[in-house]
């Protein structure tokens, strides 16, 4: 398969060293590097929060593929943040199967407490609040969110309240509830 | 028959610390891999044509057949694991994946080596981040004890396992856009034929194949395929993991022997529909499937019985819904997904979600004329059959049988000003 040429590196890096050691250990686990896209992708999002456009050209020289490349899959992919959100995510499902044991309530409740409409980021920058979400294959546990990369199932009132202490008081990883992440 | 849950794939759900290779280990975790080793790889697609075995991802293919299609002799091939679980209702390889990771792996290497594969890669979906992150685990305790890697368990044999993490694409379910995920592209569908067996990733023959499809081989590995397909009937051999959710006592996946359990009995095991309230539909195999009403509850669940109705098990989902539900929003949900989904490839599909999304909330609102509706079910009809994957059909599937079964209830909502559904509930309340 050909590979385009590399782009210019650009002006200022963004990448820490660490995020471009990550993703030179991804390329070297496959056939072809170019399958370290997505791993590379995750890596930026991990250590910036997001995936800026300014980005592309060091992962694509990174890659050994066209910063156009990049930019083409990191815009397929709907977990690829192209903008800054709050500090922590909140994804709540509304799905059949969340919505038939009272998603929208759940959304309306953090709504609430959060001060934020679905899909807007608290004004402190700490969460961003979002509903339009692929089914989070949490349906045993519905309604379900997840709280970053941790899942939160079984929502009442009160387990969004702790969510919503637990975020403002720092401790957000500390997800309660059962299906919480390790 | 009362209501019973046959553990086969699930046996050692619950085992003490079975998530680590030790925990595995005691209860026998790794010693099929070895009888497979043992084998040979003509000996375990035997044992795998014997039990029956179809793939559990929702197309319900074959599996033995799947990697018969491989050509003779030619090589590097490659096997994935399509771990991008997305279709709305189901989490049963989430559970496999959180609860027996190890199986999966096991499963993984015995089908690696039966169909000589040199590497093995676990496609996880990206919102399952701390599923993938337990599998990279597993995979470094598999390397860091010779079962994965350049020699596996001394056999000569070696096959890379490798973890790989989606990014939000339910399309990338489908085994070709994975594909061409997995090689770092947008996930889009590729032209069958060639299929993936004859040229795959990289262009090499692969087998991609279900987790919950792999988890089953330690099982038919140790006990054989004969026992494995007695399990079930002869037309729906094995066991299933369904997952029940929605308006049900307790939601959660329930392994059931295929053929022989009803949805009746899947829906007990679950604790029947809530308190004070009767059944209106229910949705078997996930958001793509055709919905089925309280007439259906004897059905057992088999491929056929099934398909007869108009539906399917597909991935083994059952969402259950009492009297309060609407069925014209869980449509209008359902096709949202499919429109947010859809990966803009195919005119049907791109533009056929959007219009249908945009009358399905003019019809959920109240606002929609009866011309409109009839428009809606012209478009679906210009869908079906007409899209490049099956994405596009079945973003029509759902909202055609809702609307085939209830005709009363969208066509009262032609004009209504707002749901008449949610109305005559607040009436009663």
């Amino acid at each position: 398969m050909a590979e385009a040429a590399g782009p210019r590196p650009p002006a200022a890096a963004l990448l820490s060293q660490a995020t471009l050691d990550t993703i030179r250990t991804a390329r070297q686990r496959y056939p072809s590097p170019r399958s370290a896209a997505l791993p590379a992708l995750w890596a930026v999002q991990d250590q910036l929060g997001h995936v800026p456009p300014d980005a592309m050209a060091e992962v694509a020289a990174a890659l050994g593929i066209g910063a156009a490349e990049v930019e083409a899959v990191s815009t397929f992919y709907a977990m690829y943040f192209r903008r800054p959100l709050g500090r922590h995510f909140v994804q709540v499902c509304t799905n059949v199967s969340c919505a038939l044991r009272g998603a929208d309530s759940v959304v309306r409740h953090l709504e609430g407490r959060l001060g934020i409409a679905d899909g807007g980021t608290s004004a402190d920058g700490l969460v961003t609040l979002e509903s339009t979400v692929e089914c989070l294959g949490a349906c045993g546990g519905a309604p379900a969110l997840q709280v970053d990369r941790y899942s939160v199932e079984d929502c009442t009132p009160d387990i969004l309240d702790a969510i919503v202490h637990r975020l403002r008081a720092g401790t957000a990883t500390a997800a309660p509830g059962p299906g919480a992440g390790p | 028959m009362a209501a019973r849950e046959l553990r086969a794939l699930t046996r050692y759900r619950g085992e003490p610390a079975v998530t680590t290779l030790a925990g595995y280990r005691r209860v026998g975790g790794y010693q099929h891999l070895r009888k497979a080793l043992a084998m040979g790889p003509e000996a375990i697609t035997a044992e795998v044509k014997a039990s029956g075995l179809r793939g559990r991802g929702g197309a319900a293919f074959p599996t033995a057949s799947k990697w018969g299609f491989l050509p003779v002799g030619v090589f590097p091939r490659y096997l994935c694991v399509n771990a991008d679980e997305s279709e709305p209702g189901c989490f049963k390889d989430r559970v496999l994946m959180e609860e027996l990771p190890h199986q999966l792996l096991e499963g993984t290497l015995i089908a690696a080596f039966a169909i000589q594969a040199s590497h093995a890669f676990i496609y996880v979906r990206g919102e399952y981040r701390a599923q993938r992150e337990l599998l990279e685990r597993c995979v470094a305790e598999a390397y860091a004890n010779g079962l994965a890697g350049g020699d596996v368990c001394g056999s000569g044999w070696g096959c890379e396992l490798i973890v790989h993490g989606g990014a939000g694409a339910y399309i990338c379910g489908e085994e070709t856009a994975l594909l061409d995920s997995l090689e770092g592209l947008r996930g889009q569908p590729r032209l069958r034929p060639p299929f993936p067996a004859v040229r795959g990733l990289y262009g090499q023959p692969t087998v991609v194949n279900n987790v919950e499809t792999l988890a089953n081989l330690p099982y038919i590995v140790e006990r054989g395929g004969a026992a494995y397909a007695a399990l079930g009937t002869e037309a729906s051999p094995g066991t299933r993991l369904f997952c029940v959710s929605g308006h049900v006592g307790r939601p959660g996946t329930f392994e059931v022997p295929m053929g022989t359990t009803s949805f009746r009995d899947l829906l007990e095991l679950a604790g029947g529909v809530r308190a004070g309230h009767q059944l209106k539909a229910m949705q078997p195999g996930g958001g793509s499937m055709q919905v089925l009403g309280p007439q259906h509850l004897d059905l057992p669940l088999d491929f056929k019985a099934v398909a007869d109705a108009g539906s399917s098990l597909g991935a083994g989902a059952l969402v259950v819904m009492d009297e309060t539900t609407c069925l014209v929003e869980v449509s209008m949900r359902l096709v949202d997904f499919y429109q947010h989904e859809s990966c803009g490839k195919c005119v049907p599909c791109r533009e056929g979600t959007y219009f249908e999304s945009q009358l399905m909330h003019r019809l959920e609102a109240g606002l929609a004329s009866a011309d409109e509706l009839r428009t809606l079910a012209d478009i679906c009809a210009h869908m079906d059959g007409r899209c490049f994957c099956p994405l596009g059909d079945t973003a029509t599937w759902f909202v055609m049988s809702a609307y085939r079964m209830f005709p009363d209830e969208f066509q009262a909502h032609c004009g209504a000003g707002r749901c008449p559904v949610r109305a005559g509930a607040e009436a009663a309340a």
